[in-house]
């Protein structure tokens, strides 16, 4: 008997919308299969099963507006009898949502490195696999994995850092180049207080990874890049420039519509999220600074096609056709060994996206990858 | 995040274009407190508490007793921003703000304009409106329509503690005269403050709820309510749009355009009264310019046309509540 339950996505969420189902009654579903669309005040998204199994009851009706961890169905053998589901249903209790930093559950930590603060979500803290750390990209924030967090977690810790200059960590910078970012990773790996962990970079955060692997390889049991920077030397400047001056709602949408294949995945929570971050003082200027030092006239500073191509670390990639930033094509010619997945139906935010098969594709990853 | 109050976020705010500008000065009734007997320094800050812990930092050079002459310490304080200073005044409830209209109408809205852009007045002047504070008809009026009736001066009404630290820096930092509107009743709200230091532009609405059926635009207490409303409306199946303009001058006309092309309903929500009110001046606005777009009649939500009561029972009936939004919203969804 195994209950789905309304999922967290982000330390906000304490209720959400289950808007509709994908399933029915009597399907058998794969582990990371689409079951329903969960709405929150917040965000839209579609909700992948944690589990396989045949599906015995749908309890939660569309339309209905439900806490964090309450049943939405139940997965049970076809052998067990309705008496039982009945049963399993009636006596189901929602869990008080687990304190801050205790079992699994999504929390902040924050510490000071080099005179600034560092900011970090972690989920799994309890888990027994190799941790893997989420390093996000130019502009983002540890919320560009809300819906790939408390998936992962299940097997591992998971640590999303605010890279220097984003989200809720310092602003000021010394100097914003890849050195200075990949030193915040190695801080939040030895935070982890394992010897080896898994990295996982979306966009310029794969370019940091990129560089913890090159200065620091004993310490990265894999590499993962999901719409990856560090492979070629172009990249959308426009969006770059866009993002980087865009002050109004209408200019930061249509710099975030430019992430998306399906440009109506910029909400407006969205948009008020990273209006929230470039409003604070120091962050505009950090964002420019570090554009004008990774992407200097418009092109990518730094190639890790050497690297990519002779490292024994277990590499994928990860790319959505539809992605305007950077051109999937800057994946190819890499040996066999650097497994690629790419994505039909995704733009430059693939983890958001087409989130279920990245993070089923991310498991097995590093599973493969030894833990 | 911090979670800080809405009166914690102003005083942040304050404290903080204090340290980083030496022209910011901070003047009111009482914002020092015990003017004249120094063992109550700081005794008070402010009638409700917003500039407590000024007063030490700053010391009497930068925040200052006044008497209980609202002409006089506004005439002053407009005056000290046309000669180089920031003044941040407090003129205690909007209700006073009568005694001083010269200075605020005829002189601090008129300088940049009547000395041909030679001159300008960064004024704030804070106060306090609203009811739900059982303080009776001469403490608990909205009135920043009156204020948005002026041209040159800029009217805001933060609707919650972010929204309120990021548009006080926004009004110490701006060259123009400001009235900054706060909420007696929402002084002890909570929410997601950062400590760092953020300016939120005048004339840029937030759009707190996304919809695509009906457009709710509410005014500073109001939208908490509207948000309630548009949670509600939403388990009926109708998903509203709620959209904070944050100041009523300038305004952000375009976002309300924008969204009421999109579903062709309109509720506005204002706590004022509703002759001559925002609530007048947005259905102007709509039925104006987006015509065309309207599928159901335009709807208000405001207080009846009545000073505000003191009893109890009749205040609450008399301030708009989530319910009457709802019923508002759910009645243009059935029009057509």
């Amino acid at each position: 008997m195994l209950p789905i339950v309304m999922p967290k996505w982000g330390l906000a969420m304490e209720e959400g919308t289950l808007t509709a189902w994908l399933i029915a009654a009597g399907d058998t579903v794969e582990k990371g299969q689409e079951l329903a669309e969960i709405e929150t005040t917040k965000i839209a998204n579609v909700y992948e099963s944690p589990a396989a199994g045949l599906v015995r009851r749908l309890v939660a009706q569309p339309g209905e507006v439900l806490p964090v961890g309450a049943l939405l169905a139940v997965l049970a053998p076809a052998s067990a009898p309705e008496a039982e589901i009945d049963a399993f249903v009636g006596g189901f209790v929602v869990r008080d949502p687990e304190p801050e930093g205790e079992g699994s559950g999504l929390s902040e930590r924050r510490i000071e490195r080099d005179g600034r603060m560092l900011s970090f979500k972690v989920a799994g803290a309890g888990a027994d696999g190799v941790p893997a750390i989420l390093v996000h990209g130019f502009g983002g924030d540890s919320d560009n994995w809300l819906f790939n967090i408390e998936a992962l977690a299940q097997d591992r810790p998971i640590y999303a850092p605010d890279l220097p200059g984003h989200g809720k960590s310092g602003k000021q910078l010394l100097r914003g180049d890849l050195d200075e970012l990949a030193k915040a990773v190695a801080a939040v790996i030895e935070e982890t207080g394992a010897p080896r962990v898994h990295l996982v970079g979306h966009s310029l955060g794969a370019a940091v990874s990129f560089r913890v692997l090159e200065r620091w390889p004993d310490r990265v049991a894999s590499l993962a890049g999901i719409a990856p920077a560090g492979l070629g030397t172009t990249v959308n400047d426009g969006f770059v420039r866009a993002f980087v001056a865009a002050e109004r709602r209408k200019d930061v949408k249509a710099a975030l519509q430019m992430l998306f294949a399906d440009p109506d995945q910029v909400s407006a929570a969205m948009i008020e999220g990273v209006q929230r971050f470039t409003r604070l003082e120091g962050a505009r200027e950090a964002l420019a600074t570090i554009a004008r030092e990774n992407l200097p006239d418009g092109r990518q500073a730094a190639s890790f096609r050497a690297l990519a191509a002779e490292t024994a670390t277990p590499l994928l990639l990860v790319w959505g056709e539809r992605d305007a930033i950077i051109d999937p094509a800057q994946g190819e010619g890499l040996p066999e060994r650097v497994a690629v997945l790419r994505l039909p139906d995704a733009g430059h935010m693939p983890q958001m996206e087409a989130a279920a098969s990245v993070n089923q594709r991310l498991a097995e990853h590093f599973s493969a990858a030894g833990g | 995040m911090p979670k800080k109050t809405y009166r914690q976020a102003i005083n942040e705010a304050i404290a903080g274009e204090m340290r980083r500008d030496h022209r910011v000065i901070v003047m009111g009734e009482d914002n020092a407190g015990g003017a004249g007997a120094p063992g109550e320094n700081d005794a008070w800050g402010g009638v409700l508490g917003v500039t407590k812990g000024l007063f030490p930092e700053f010391g009497p050079e930068r925040v200052l007793d006044t008497p209980i002459s609202e002409s006089a310490f506004i005439g002053a304080a407009a005056g000290a921003a046309a000669t180089g200073l920031r003044p941040v005044a407090e003129l205690m409830f909007v209700d006073f703000m009568g005694v001083c209209f010269d200075q605020i109408f005829n002189q601090a809205a008129k300088f940049r304009y009547m000395f041909g852009g030679h001159a300008v007045t960064p004024l704030v002047i804070r106060t306090m409106y609203g009811a739900g504070f059982r303080a009776a008809s001469q403490h608990s009026q909205c009135l920043y329509p009156v204020f948005t009736h002026i041209p040159g001066l800029k009217v805001v009404l933060p609707s919650s503690p972010y929204e309120a630290k990021g548009l006080m820096i926004q009004a110490i930092r701006d060259d123009d005269p400001v009235v900054f509107f706060e909420h007696k009743v929402l002084y002890d709200e909570t929410g997601d403050v950062p400590d760092e230091a953020y300016t939120i532009p005048f004339g840029e609405a937030n759009l707190t709820r996304e919809g695509k059926d009906v457009t709710i635009v509410a005014f500073g207490r109001m939208v908490g309510f509207a948000n309630q409303a548009a949670d509600t409306l939403k388990r009926d199946g109708i998903s509203a749009t709620v959209i904070d303009p944050r100041t009523t001058s300038p305004l952000d006309s375009e976002a309300i355009l924008d969204s009421v092309a999109e579903t062709g309903r309109l509720v506005v929500v204002d706590e004022a009264h509703p002759r001559c009110s925002m609530a007048a001046d947005i259905a102007r606005l709509v039925a104006e310019e987006a015509f065309s777009s309207l599928k159901a009649p335009i709807r208000t939500v405001t207080p009846p046309h009545t000073p505000v009561p003191f009893s109890p029972a009749l205040e609450d009936l008399y301030v708009p509540g989530p319910a009457r939004i709802v019923e508002a919203a759910t009645a243009l969804t059935k029009h057509g």
